[in-house]
């Protein structure tokens, strides 16, 4: 195969995806170069430990005076945490929370849950809206796809919390 | 425990290739973590965690109208070959087996329902890993499915739940949704056409992962891939799904166009790979599982591609999870060393390609009669 550019053997090829259509791109080690691409590329593979290692005292945002080093909770330390990538319990998320912003845009690109809005025990008005708008978004699509048994359990669900 | 003396049929629902392109797509798997308000998580757990976070899951059982006729099973009461045919079949992880000196952990249980897809590990990494496992290529019902179970659980269950960073996980990596949605894969084609490379990386740049048959870490036999969303946190769960979804029928339209242009290009080798396939897996005396599963690869692309006629994709479903070392080792009531397990693996598979799998010969070269 030709690179796209030039009439050398194309050695690069990569793939893009772009408006839902995946294009590939074929290009010479020359044209490759020049548009920044490594005809090697290492395999992506996600690293947590290298991510984890930039977290907390040291790393980037980490303030250390400001994380705290263990959560008060379960007891688990900074240290446990680079080492092992695990939470300890639910209020670990909140006894690190100041470096843990920086931790998952770089593992998920965003720091806040934009899904399935849960309703706790004894739940506020902002709370019941959230979980109302996600439920009504469902509805619609459990309507647009007809399927109906879906769609009455979510008007059931709604007509429950929704404020009569 | 009696009921087990012959494992019953959990986890095999996907086997007969009932959903949409299911020679291609063998399972669509939709899996949530979720944890206990409360509770250490799974590594950090006490006794006393554990024991409540199994109880909660047998309470909140009989409420549920989806878990009617549910068992929930501890691990440590089953025979170890027992837990490691549930491995097999993808109801429980490896973490959840615990290590091969120790056993499970006391309170690791998984949840097994009477009929639909779905079963909850308890006690894994985190305190319930729901999950729904279906045939071919099916993720916004089977994400529905767990959904409607997921609201059930968490209006018993107190779930370990923050405003802004959502369903609390043991792992960061999988806080937020705690959604995880993986398609099983075969494309043999694109790997022959040496085009694979390209699609998965293709892939990785749109936020999608990929791994062998059983998860993590696990290597890619026979052409099968596992493609999951790499990420958890800032999409919706239905963004998340429609995503995969989009994506994995680009793939599929890939892989079917690479199909093509084997038979436009190399149909006398491509046919003959197929043939020979077929024939080792119908003769051979001894078959380790990974060469099995390439040859039962060439033999799926046969199937898929008409040139084997009489065979069904269900037949080469089973064949893959029956020829597992726990499954043949049940079978022969036994442990089988590893030379007698693949002599028992051939036999296994002689057997059932004589009784449903036998394939007319057939007499014309390739592309004579196809256009
Ligand atoms: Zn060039
Ligand atoms: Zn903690």
């Amino acid at each position: 195969m030709k690179c796209e550019r030039c009439a050398e053997e194309a050695v690069v090829h990569f793939t893009q995806i772009m408006g839902g259509e995946m294009k590939t791109t074929h290009l010479c080690e020359t044209c490759a170069a020049e548009k920044g691409l490594d005809p090697n590329p290492p395999p992506q593979k996600f690293q947590l430990s290298n991510l984890l290692a930039q977290m907390g005292p040291g790393g980037e945002g980490s303030a250390a005076s400001v994380v705290s080093g263990t959560c008060s909770f379960c007891g688990l330390e900074l240290a446990d945490f680079r080492e092992s990538g695990r939470f300890g319990c639910p209020h670990c998320y909140t006894a690190f929370e100041k470096g843990l912003r920086g931790l998952l845009r770089r593992i998920h690109g965003a720091t806040e849950h934009v899904g399935k809005v849960y309703l706790p025990v004894d739940p506020t008005a902002g709370d019941r809206s959230r979980r109302l708008d996600g439920l009504k978004r469902k509805l619609q699509r459990a309507v647009d796809s007809e399927d109906f048994e879906r769609a009455a359990e979510l008007r059931d669900e709604i007509n429950a919390i929704e404020p009569v | 425990m009696d009921e087990w003396a012959s494992v019953p049929d959990y986890g095999l629902g996907w086997l007969d290739a009932s959903g949409p392109n299911a020679d291609i797509v063998l399972s669509t798997r939709v899996r949530l973590a979720r944890n206990v308000q409360g509770r250490a998580f799974g590594p950090r757990a006490r006794l006393n965690d554990r024991e409540a976070v199994l109880r909660s899951v047998r309470d909140s059982m009989n409420r549920i109208e989806l878990l009617g006729g549910s068992h929930v099973i501890e691990l440590v009461d089953l025979e170890p070959r027992v837990r490691r045919i549930l491995h097999e079949r993808r109801l429980v992880s490896s973490d959840l087996l615990g290590r091969d000196d120790k056993g499970p952990e006391h309170g690791a249980a998984v949840l097994l329902p009477d009929e639909h897809p779905f079963s909850i590990m308890v006690n894994e990494e985190d305190h319930l890993r729901v999950q729904a496992v279906v045939s071919g290529l099916r993720l916004q019902d089977t994400w529905s499915l767990v959904d409607r179970l997921d609201d059930a659980l968490g209006r018993e269950i107190a779930y370990a739940y923050h405003h802004e960073f959502g369903f609390l996980t043991s792992c960061p990596t999988n806080a937020g949704t705690g959604l995880r949605a993986s398609v099983l894969v075969h494309l043999p084609a694109l790997v022959l056409t040496k085009e694979i490379g390209k699609v998965l990386q293709g892939l990785s740049q749109v936020g999608l992962t990929f791994r062998g048959l059983y998860g993590e870490g696990s290597e890619v036999v026979g052409n099968f891939f596992q493609v999951s969303n790499q990420t958890t946190l800032g999409q919706s769960e239905e963004d998340l799904i429609d995503h995969l979804e989009r994506m994995i029928s680009q793939v599929i339209q890939y892989e079917q166009h690479a199909r093509q242009v084997l038979l436009r290009d190399a149909a006398n080798v491509t046919e003959d790979k197929i043939w020979r396939a077929y024939g080792l897996l119908r003769y051979a005396r001894s078959l380790s599982f990974e060469e099995m599963m390439n040859l039962l690869s060439g033999v799926r692309l046969g199937v898929s591609l008409k040139l084997l006629p009489g065979l069904r994709v269900y037949t080469l479903n089973k064949i893959m999870v029956f020829t597992q070392a726990a499954h043949l080792a049940q079978a022969a009531g036994k442990d089988l060393p590893a030379t007698e397990c693949d002599a028992h693996r051939a036999a296994y598979v002689r057997r059932i390609l004589a009784t449903e799998g036998v394939v007319p010969p057939g007499g014309e070269p390739a592309g004579t009669e196809r256009t």
